[in-house]
């Protein structure tokens, strides 16, 4: 049942439970703010957007006041909202005036400058000038940590940063102490934050307080580039913004997407940046006498061709690594067919996921947002926390609402909400599967529940058994249950490129090596030529092998490389991204590779025509073209389709024996786990830093 | 003048036995679960009829006040008493405490049972140390004279929590109290939702004043008729009157309502020092109340209805008196100071407000200030009052309202003779 209610003498129909403010936002209306925040709890304790309600003679925090709190009318009319009367106004600058008086005026030199929540509304609802003589408040510097500087003679105390640190990424390490106007916003033992979301606070400050550190003094605003793109730090492609200057990504900033990340990023995706910058390959080398040397983009892909060419196709290997996309996998995928080659592979990792099972049985298949709906989550060999931040955010979101059971089999990690600790491997889930376990309950007796598979267990020898136990554990769960459309298997992946490179079919072909195999024969000396496309978590043997390295980090496969080949980044090309939910997004151009570099899909194109069997596409419209004949899916942007059930069925009927070791989560240290990151002297400080603060055993003793 | 006869705090002085033989001597616990067995809606109309009137400030009718509390209810319901008197010149609930504490106690059980709560908490003030080392002990007592407790001889299961706060003056507020039991840090709440909804660990809570509550059993003992009877219309029955400053003998005394201030201190306190023609001015309810300048306080009466129309207000009942002596700025500052100091920093106006006053005040004070500076100061106080969560915003704003009012030329004085002294030493 709706409730009118008239906002500045228009009437609107709100829902039980919308606050005021919201019914402003509804009617067009502006409402000044800065402790609201959407997506946090509400504290009220601003001030700032006050507004009149006719009959009551004080104004009203219109963030707090629910319309059908108000008490009604003695004649039953709505009720009446100002939000421009003299009462209104003159709240607005004395509250403005109060935050202002304690404010240092170093908006000149503030990095929050020109985006400032404070500065705006100052301009739009405050007065023109101080009346305040005394001297204004300073408060001592604090130190949490190398991400985020603090200004703290800035902050006006919403709480917006400690309610997000609480309630969104879990961790109670941000507080305020004292009272009155001597309160201060501190990590207690001034300390760095342990979190992988800490970052955000920075957004979400609406003052200069806390700030970027890593960007601190470098830019203004105003003189960026902007452009919107995707993540490809981890499998769930979180919406970005991309702030570039001249040839650098300066920073990388949440977009609002409440399908995937609401409005929130990890810290890796937001400051692994500068690693864009550093280790990069911008011109190719080729291998002479055992030295790299610069080469000509000529003499590379004449090599690489000529080798190529005089291996037979057997003895050929192609690898696709984690953060390439769709369209130079498709062109890989097509050149190796053209080459008769059987070995292709993009699963760098061993993950034992077999496209010809289905496409539900490598997806997330109910999706991120899915994950608001669920009421028993199984989490199956994987540490969310650090293979997917944002997502873990997005459990403690549910778990937060009550009626959420999470049960873990794997390792016994914090994950910033309680949970059921199951058992540390396949006896456990094999128990589970059996109906031995009390946590089957749980599963049969959810309206919802998930099964969320990490792929960490999937890569494992014994992959296969496990994937197939844990699907018949999500089929058992649902079994008669009228959920419908209801998939509770869910695979989660850690590489960006995975899901696209599982629907493009970069599998062996029979009689083909997957990766092991490749690495394998390159040792055994089976292996003439073998092509890395951006694969840099393997370690290619030493030996006779040929390896073409295309890609864009002087990184582990570089090192090895015989020829390489450089490449763009994510941010230097428009290439598309399927997430672990099978999500097709496109990311955006924001700066050109550097130096000689060129767009991954120009070079195997390039290569192509060295080889002698030139792909059919001269731009990257074409290639798209040819791309979406063959798979139409990959057309329809930002978009995520169920795949059919019967992919979970078909993997529920692989079985196997499962190992005796415990399941561990793939991520060995969630600040270095691709290219981009290894190269960013920021992932590496903070990667420190979290190894001599878990190592210090008085804290341990704190905690 | 109230006859001893009416009394209702029969050991306020502690001059007789405090413990359980005492106060049953005196009168309490006598027949209380004949109380009981009159019912729920019995007892609320008795305190409704009584026209008792909240004692901790506000005044709120505590009958109406305890028939918020939701029926069938799923959840449990409790009672807070809030004993955390930090409102300077308040004095009173800890005489109840530490002297009277079975009074409180069986105050308690009935207020319980009226909201079918089987659970109370009594929310001491930090500095209270003897008060809860005595209360603690009644209820001790209570417990092993199965009074209370488990299957009790009154038939209404029930538990007394006695919770040592950690001293502050924000935690005197309902909302910050409970947060403060909960083992947050005592900030006060957003309203609605309202304890009685949404209270302490989200169930239905009503908080209540230790003297509201432990007039209670006298109350249903001689009906809410007789209380009623007592003081002035719609400002019923007795009231523990604090006098403290420039009197002869400061004291606490049970009046009834109603009574003439000047009755008060001439006749409880042995008059202003000085004489009446030496007073200056009154505060008539805690320090957060406006002060009463000498000439409005001659006839003025101490009822809640009276102290309004003068801009005031009854509070506590915590008489301040001050003679012609007192630097009536200067003690202006002191209770600024005290509320910059208490403010909780949650909400803006009165974090960043109550520091400003306080220090425009200060110099002032001195002289070192402007006459233009008098209009801002009363601006900034307009500009706190009735815009932040709590009250305790507008309790540091009235103070320093009432000082404009009524004494701006006292402070004008002050700026021109220090301009004089400057100019002087200038020349």
């Amino acid at each position: 049942m709706t409730k009118p209610i008239i906002i500045d003498g228009q009437l609107v129909e709100v829902e039980p439970g919308t606050t005021i403010l919201q019914a402003c936002e509804m009617a067009g209306v502006e409402i000044p703010r800065f402790c609201y925040h959407e997506r946090l709890s509400i504290a009220g304790n601003c001030r700032m957007c006050l507004v009149e309600v006719e009959g009551i003679p004080k104004p009203i925090a219109s963030c707090a006041m629910g319309v059908t709190d108000l008490p009604p009318n003695k004649d039953g009319a709505p009720r009446k909202v100002l939000t421009a009367s003299p009462m209104v106004k003159a709240a607005r600058e004395g509250v403005m005036e109060f935050l202002l008086i304690n404010h240092p005026l170093d908006c000149p030199i503030c990095d929050q400058g020109g985006e400032c929540d404070l500065q705006d509304q100052a301009m739009a609802y405050g007065v023109g000038g101080s009346r305040y003589l005394e001297n204004k408040r300073a408060v001592e510097e604090k130190y949490i940590g190398p991400l985020i500087k603090t200004f703290m003679n800035r902050c006006i105390h919403c709480t917006r940063c400690v309610r997000f640190m609480t309630e969104v990424a879990g961790v109670e390490e941000l507080g305020a102490i004292s009272r009155g106007e001597d309160m201060e916003i501190t990590t207690y033992l001034d300390r760095g934050i342990l979190s992988e979301m800490s970052a955000n606070v920075n957004d979400l400050c609406p003052v200069g307080a806390l700030t970027h550190r890593p960007w601190s003094y470098i830019a203004r605003p105003w003189e960026l580039e902007k452009t919107q793109s995707f993540d490809v730090m981890d499998a769930l492609g979180s919406a970005i913004r991309v702030d570039s200057r001249g040839p650098s990504v300066l920073r990388v900033l949440p977009r609002n997407n409440d399908d995937v990340n609401e409005e929130w990023i990890s810290d890796k995706t937001r400051f692994a940046c500068d690693g864009l910058r550093t280790q990069r390959l911008d011109q190719p080398y080729v291998r002479d006498g055992g030295r790299l040397r610069p080469a000509s983009w000529d003499e590379a892909l004449g090599l690489a061709a000529q080798k190529l060419k005089a291996a037979a196709p057997d003895r050929i290997g192609f690898i696709a690594g984690d953060l390439v996309g769709a369209e130079e996998m498709f062109a890989l995928k097509d050149l190796s067919s053209r080459l008769k080659v059987k070995s292709i592979d993009c699963r760098q990792d061993g993950a034992k996921l077999d496209p010809w099972l289905g496409r539900a049985s490598y997806l997330f298949n109910a999706t991120i947002a899915g994950i608001d709906k669920a009421d028993a989550i199984l989490l199956v060999g994987t540490n969310p926390r650090v293979e997917a931040a944002v997502l873990n955010a997005r459990i403690l979101k549910r778990w937060r609402q009550g009626g959420l059971k999470v049960g873990v089999i794997g390792e016994a990690v914090p994950l910033t909400y309680k949970y059921d600790y199951l058992g540390a491997g396949g006896q456990t889930l094999q128990e589970v599967a059996d109906g031995r376990h009390s946590f089957t309950e749980v599963l049969k007796g959810a309206q919802r529940p998930l099964v969320i598979v990490g792929s960490g267990v999937a890569a494992r020898a014994d992959g296969a058994a496990i994937l197939g136990t844990a699907a018949r554990i999500a089929a058992a769960a649902v079994e008669g249950k009228d959920a419908a459309g209801w998939n509770p298997f869910n695979v989660l992946h850690t590489a960006a490129s995975r899901v696209a490179g599982l629907d493009l079919g970069l599998v062996p072909a029979k009689g083909g090596l997957d990766v092991a195999g490749q690495l394998d024969a390159a040792a055994r000396g089976k292996l003439d030529v073998l092509f890395l496309l951006g694969a840099d978590e393997i370690d290619v043997p030493v030996g006779p092998t040929f390896v073409i390295y295309q890609g864009h980090h002087g990184d582990r496969g570089a090192h090895r490389a015989d020829v390489i080949l450089p490449g763009a980044a994510y941010t230097e090309k428009s290439a598309t991204y399927l997430n672990t939910e099978g999500r097709v997004q496109m990311t955006e151009r924001c700066v050109f590779p550097p130096g000689e570099a060129k767009e991954d899909w120009a070079i195997l194109r390039a290569l192509s025509g060295k080889v002698g069997n030139a792909l059919p596409y001269d731009t990257l419209a074409q290639l798209r073209t040819e791309l979406y004949k063959d798979v139409p899916a990959f057309a329809r942007l930002d978009s995520v389709y169920a795949a059919p059930i019967d992919g979970v069925s078909a993997l529920a009927k692989v079985t196997g024996n499962i190992g005796a070791d415990p399941f561990v989560s793939p991520i060995k240290d969630f600040y270095l786990t691709n290219p981009i990151a290894r190269a960013s002297a920021v992932m590496a400080e903070m990667s420190a830093l979290k190894k001599t603060m878990q190592g210090e055993p008085r804290l341990k003793a704190a905690e | 003048m109230l006859q001893d006869k009416d009394r209702i705090f029969r050991n306020l002085y502690g001059f007789h036995d405090w413990r359980l033989a005492g106060a049953r001597a005196r009168g309490a616990w006598d027949n209380t679960k004949g109380l009981i067995d009159n019912g729920q809606d019995w007892i609320i109309n008795e305190v409704k009829a009584s026209g008792l009137r909240g004692r901790g400030g506000a005044g709120f009718p505590t009958g109406l006040k305890w028939s918020f509390m939701p029926k069938n209810d799923p959840r449990p319901s409790y009672l807070v008493i809030n004993g955390d008197e930090s409102e300077p010149g308040s004095c009173k609930d800890r005489e109840i405490m530490r002297h009277d504490p079975h009074l409180l106690i069986e105050g308690a059980l009935l207020a319980s049972f009226a909201m079918k709560a089987h659970t109370c908490f009594i929310y001491l003030r930090g500095e209270f140390i003897r008060e809860r080392e005595r209360l603690q002990a009644a209820v001790d007592e209570a417990y092993d004279a199965k009074l209370i407790g488990k299957d009790n001889l009154n038939g209404w299961d029930f538990d007394i929590v006695v919770h040592h706060g950690a001293g502050a003056y924000i935690c005197g507020e309902e909302t910050a109290l409970i947060e403060s039991i909960e083992g947050k840090k005592g900030m006060p709440r957003l309203k609605p939702p309202f304890p009685a909804n949404v209270g302490l660990y989200g169930a239905p809570t009503t908080v209540n004043n230790v003297e509201s509550i432990a007039v209670v059993p006298d109350i249903l003992r001689r009906g809410g008729a007789w209380f009623a009877s007592l003081g002035k219309p719609n400002n019923t029955g007795t009231k523990l009157f604090q006098i403290s400053g420039h009197v002869n003998n400061p004291c606490v005394v049970e009046e009834e309502m109603g009574i003439p201030l000047r009755d008060l201190i001439d006749k409880h306190c042995g008059g202003v020092r000085g004489g009446w023609d030496n007073l200056l001015c009154a505060i008539p309810g805690g320090s957060s109340m406006p002060m009463i300048p000498a000439e409005q306080c001659n006839d003025l009466t101490m009822d809640f209805d009276a102290l309004v129309k003068l801009k005031s207000g009854l509070g506590t009942a915590a008489v301040i008196v001050m003679d012609k002596s007192t630097d009536i700025i200067k003690a202006i500052t002191r209770i600024a100071y005290f509320y910059k100091h208490e403010s909780c920093g949650q909400c803006t106006p009165c974090r960043e407000g109550t520091g400003w006053m306080f220090r425009v005040l200060d110099r002032m004070q001195r002289g070192e200030a402007e006459k233009r500076e008098i209009d801002l100061l009363y601006n900034v106080t307009k500009q706190v009052e009735g815009h932040t969560i709590c009250a305790l915003g507008d309790a540091a704003a009235w103070p320093v309202q009432g000082l404009i009012r009524n004494y701006r030329h006292v402070i004008e004085e002050r700026i021109e003779a220090h301009k004089a002294i400057v100019k002087e030493a200038a020349e």
